[in-house]
């Protein structure tokens, strides 16, 4: 990490400002730049010729631990850091399997008269995948089970194993080494691929949720919504609120686009979501970020709006992408995960300064200007993510496909 | 439950008095009825001839809602023991010795009590043991009020004023007897009525049968009172007082007295006719083409529709915003008869420029005007001053209602300067009238607006305590008078102010707050959930208070408690009971009010919007109210009291049966 190269080191300087300045804002925007700066750090980084992998997670983690210091509210920064590690895990022991059949191909061969049992040796590679893919992942109910079946024979096969794979270990190391890079690089690329192309994956899912003549509410922008919705429009005609969503009034400018559109397009006051919610079919919204435990981080707002939703009934359906999705349980979400913006976002600076010279005795004036809620799980109806729909209860599960334990905390 | 119903709804208005009878006296009134309005009338003719001027301010007083004990029969062990607190009442002390005074002293009641009991027969059994526990009847209210403070109060007052009552005996008799020996309309005459109900022996109900003939019997005798209305207050001593105070009874009118008769039949209209304005009148749908055609016939200006509709609201006026103004602008020199007062006519254009907003502002400009209209009416030749007076006012109130649609609490208070018109006598001179009228709207705003703020001030300040944090949402006056006087008081308490567009009335009220020395947190009603976990009570102001308890409140209101309710904060709604209203409600959209959301300041450089009305897609709504169901209210400070929101049908109806509304 330290033979970095200098350029690298800009180009991390840089985005770490603008995450600081709040330059890059928004799950999408940071979680993209994200990726391709680690890609970069992959690239340019020179693996030391013992145990690549885990230079290689230590550049990412470090560089990681900075991003994810520098803006600690965009959780889709870490969740992207933890995404590349995991990659960065499973290549190492998909690559590791590889050699290791290669190596048990020729074990085999040798070996193949001494056995009866010719179903053994193949069952013996899965079965070392996938206790290979144990160690690394959180069980998964699929391991699980895989793994409950064979246990015996997996230590039979990787003890008879030993042997080959030193060998071949010791001859391939640098076709190895490049190898992980470049498996390692693809799989972010499949990572980037997939941010990318999250809303057009959510957005297909939109049939099968909206049908004719629903009214929908939500509130401020996302860019998921507008997508979710342009593409259920393509086959219904059907209604939305918008409410403006204080203090940056985003819900004006996703009224412009839904208006564009061609879909009847009513923006009301984000005081009006109590009043308008019972004539509502259903409420969708963008996330910031999705919590381990089912709960959302959103703009603010969308508390008042989901509780206005249970009352009436009416559905609350969130769309996130999987690079929201966070392996981190929420603790005081209010606070630990929330900025407070400025105050002349709520009230205009000379205002407050006039209100202040006009007062008594020089009181407090306090703004609050909180830029998320957090929604608990209990009041979300359903996600839809790109991997599908998914009750706020199974996100922990999705969690453990995407994430592996050991990166929750990037210390 | 359904007797006490039927009793109810026929003698109304007079079971008012029941609660100032002493107990002592409703054991004789059975037999002595008639002896003691013998009496009453030796009392009262002397006098009857003269009515003076001196007589206005009674009438002033007689209305007076809290007077009126509960009607319904209450369990007797209950006695009141609330003597010691002192009186709270908003009560005017002159008002209430003269409006209310009859039943004070024992003697005074006596006389009453012994006025011919008409509607006897109307009355139910429990009825009278109604009558005879004056003082379980305020015991009842507390039932009913589910608050004791409540019930409390309106005790209280009304012993305070008995007491007071007592040293000036004399000069009140004298005064009720000035305004009931007069030939009265029916308001008038329930507060002595009530007198006799509480006085009178027990008889039974009157068939259905005998009361249509009755009022057919009535009706014949309607037209001949017409005739003989100036007579009639000379005619036949004892039975003409007795008449005039007690409107005649079911009893006497067996007795095919003629004068009774018309009374009576007068008394039964007034009450059919207060039955049905009981229930609100449906309230104009603007997606009813033809009623919508005729009333822009008769508006004074025309509104220009908005192209951008929205269609859930077509029930409701969307107009251009401001479209009116130039035309109003233009017409105001205009002079016909029909035009609106120039005083009405800037109240107006005060609403609608929005220079004047709130409940309570909008209310009582709204009267000043009618007051000045007042002053300047006369009536027209060949016109009786009820009629044409009534059209005036009606026109008035229309051309206001283009302006802005009125809220409620003005209905409630236009419904209360019309009943007065109607039942203001024939017989008085224009000028009389006139300053009947004006004093009674005077009373309305000191009684039903000041005297009832300075009390839910006096209650509610009671709910803050050192170290509260009390969040209020936009700018409601009360809550603000409430807030001001607590930090006088000395009390240490942090105000967070929740905001919202379209209005960001809360600036305004986060300027005087910071002037008065005041600390004040600031934020938008979106972060009303991240604010909520430090504040520890919600007090919020109503626009109206809708009789199945729910909270018809400025926009954003109903999801400040939503918030509150769930985290368990309580919410006080501060509210006059004038603003109270039969109608009932359940969602927001039915009825409401709508304004332009384009004209509404906005953070700078909000430009994102603009344009917006080249997309035939797009529509801006802009709702200014919303209803806050009953279950996020922990509890209404009325000037009545601190009630649970159930009790509000209990208030309405045990309050405003009054002729106040």
């Amino acid at each position: 990490m330290a033979r970095a190269m200098p350029e690298l080191q800009l180009a991390i300087s840089d985005f770490l400002l603008k995450l600081q300045r709040r330059q890059i804002e928004g799950s999408f925007d940071s979680a993209k730049h994200t990726v391709l700066l680690l890609r970069q750090v992959i690239v340019q980084h020179r693996a030391s010729h013992s145990g690549q992998a885990s230079s290689f997670i230590d550049a990412v983690k470090t560089v990681g631990a900075r991003l994810v210091a520098a803006s600690p509210i965009e959780l889709a920064v870490g969740n992207v850091v933890r995404r590349v590690l995991h990659i960065i895990r499973e290549e190492e022991v998909s690559i590791a399997n590889n050699t290791e059949d290669e190596g048990e191909t020729t074990f085999d061969s040798d070996d193949n008269n001494n056995s009866d049992d010719d179903g053994l040796p193949v069952l013996s590679a899965a079965v070392l995948a996938a206790a290979n893919r144990n160690v690394l992942r959180a069980p998964s109910l699929h391991n699980l089970l895989e793994s409950a079946v064979i246990p015996a024979v997996a230590i039979v096969s990787s003890s008879s194993a030993g042997d080959s794979e030193e060998r071949s270990r010791s001859s391939e190391k640098n076709s190895k080494g490049w190898k992980l890079k470049h498996s390692i690089i693809e799989g972010i690329n499949e990572l980037l691929e997939d941010i990318n192309n999250n809303h057009a994956q959510i957005a297909e899912q939109a049939l099968e949720h909206i049908h004719q003549n629903e009214v929908i509410l939500t509130l401020g922008h996302s860019r998921t919504l507008l997508q979710f919705l342009r593409e259920a429009k393509k086959k219904r005609s059907f209604e939305v609120f918008v409410a403006e969503g204080a203090p940056r009034y985003l819900g004006h400018t996703l009224a412009k686009e839904l208006a564009a559109l061609n879909l009847q397009t009513t923006l009301i006051t984000d005081s009006a979501v109590f009043a308008m919610m019972s004539r509502v079919d259903m409420v969708i919204i963008g996330a910031h970020a999705v919590m381990a435990n089912g709960g959302v981080i959103a703009p603010t707002g969308l508390h008042m709006v989901a509780l206005a939703a249970r009352r009436h009934a009416v559905p609350f359906v969130v769309l996130a992408g999987m690079y929201k999705l966070c392996p981190l349980y929420p603790h005081n979400p209010y606070v630990l995960v929330n900025e407070m913006k400025s105050l002349s976002q709520i009230l205009e600076h000379e205002e407050s300064m006039e209100y202040i010279d006009a007062a008594l005795n020089v009181p407090d004036l306090l703004a609050m200007n909180p830029s998320f809620d957090y929604i608990p799980p209990e009041l979300v109806s359903l996600f839809i993510t790109d991997m599908g729909g998914h009750n706020p209860s199974y996100i922990y599960r999705l969690v453990a496909e995407y994430y592996s334990p050991e990166d929750h905390s990037l210390e | 439950m359904d007797s006490r119903r039927g009793s109810r709804f026929v003698i109304d208005p007079k079971i008012r008095q029941v609660g100032f009878v002493p107990a002592g006296c409703e054991s004789e009134n059975p037999n002595a009825s008639s002896a003691v309005a013998a009496i009453a009338n030796v009392d009262v003719n002397p006098t009857s001839d003269s009515p003076s001027p001196v007589m206005i301010p009674p009438r002033l007083a007689d209305p007076l809602p809290r007077a009126a004990p509960l009607p319904v029969p209450s369990p007797p062990p209950r006695k009141h023991t609330s003597v010691e607190i002192p009186l709270q009442g908003s009560y005017n002390p002159t008002d209430s010795v003269l409006g209310t005074s009859p039943p004070f002293s024992p003697a005074s009641n006596g006389r009453y009590a012994g006025v011919p009991s008409s509607e006897g027969p109307d009355l139910s059994p429990s009825f009278v043991s109604r009558a005879s526990s004056a003082m379980e009847g305020m015991s009842l209210r507390e039932d009913h009020l589910g608050s004791p403070s409540a019930s409390r109060f309106a005790t209280v007052g009304e012993y305070a004023m008995f007491k007071q009552q007592q040293p000036q005996q004399p000069a009140t008799a004298v005064t009720k007897v000035y305004a009931s020996s007069l030939p009265q309309e029916p308001v008038q005459s329930f507060a002595p009525v009530g007198k006799e109900d509480s006085s009178k022996p027990l008889k039974e109900r009157t068939t259905k049968a005998e009361r249509r003939a009755k009022q057919e019997a009535d009706r014949e005798a309607k037209r001949i009172a017409k005739e003989s209305a100036g007579a009639k207050v000379v005619e036949g001593e004892a039975r003409a007082s007795s008449n005039v105070v007690g409107k005649a009874s079911r009893a006497q009118s067996q007795k095919k007295d003629s004068a009774s008769e018309k009374r009576l039949s007068a008394v039964e209209k007034a009450s059919e006719k207060e039955k049905k304005k009981e229930i609100p009148a449906p309230r104009m749908q603007f997606d009813d083409q033809s009623r919508v055609a005729k009333a822009k016939k008769r508006a004074l200006i025309e509104q220009t529709e908005t192209k951008h509709r929205v269609e859930l609201f077509r029930h409701l006026p969307q107009f251009v915003y401001g479209a009116q103004l130039p035309s109003l602008e233009a017409k105001f020199f205009h002079d016909d008869a029909m035009h609106p007062h120039p005083a009405v006519y800037q109240v107006g254009l005060q609403y609608l420029t929005g220079d004047i907003t709130g409940g309570n502002a909008r209310c009582i400009a709204m009267l000043s005007a009618f007051k000045e209209l007042i002053k300047d009416y006369c009536t027209p030749r060949e016109r009786t001053l009820i009629r044409d007076l009534t059209a005036r006012v009606n026109n008035n109130v229309s051309f206001l209602t283009t302006c802005r649609p009125l809220c409620i609490s003005m209905g409630n208070a236009i419904r209360f300067l019309k009943t007065r018109i109607a039942k203001l006598q024939l017989t008085l001179s224009e000028s009389d009238a006139k300053s009947l009228i004006i004093a009674e709207i005077d009373r309305f705003m000191q009684e039903k607006i000041n005297y009832a703020d300075n009390e839910i001030t006096k209650l509610a300040v009671t709910k803050i305590k050192d170290g509260d944090v009390i969040l209020t949402y936009g700018s409601s006056c009360v809550v603000e008078t409430i807030i001001l006087h607590a930090f006088s008081l000395g009390k240490k308490f942090r105000v967070v102010i929740v905001d919202s567009r379209p209005k960001l009335e809360g600036k305004g009220l986060l300027r005087r707050l910071l002037g008065r020395g005041i600390s004040c947190t600031y934020s938008h009603i979106n972060a009303v959930t991240y604010i909520i976990q430090e504040v520890n009570k919600v007090f919020l102001g109503a626009s109206s208070i809708l009789s199945n308890g729910t909270v018809y409140s400025r926009v954003g209101s109903a999801s400040v408690a939503m918030v509150a309710n769930a985290f368990h904060v309580p919410v006080m709604i501060c509210c006059e009971t004038y603003k109270f209203h039969e109608r009932v409600q359940l969602d927001s959209i039915c009825f409401n009010e709508l304004d332009a959301l384009v004209k509404i300041p906005g953070r700078k450089g909000l430009s994102e919007l603009e344009g917006w009305s080249q997309s035939s897609h797009l529509k801006l709504l802009n709702l200014m109210y919303d209803v806050m169901p009953a279950d996020y209210v922990s509890m209404i400070i009325t000037e009545l009291g601190m009630v649970p929101p159930t009790s509000v049908p209990v208030i309405l109806r045990e309050y405003r049966k009054d002729p106040i509304l």
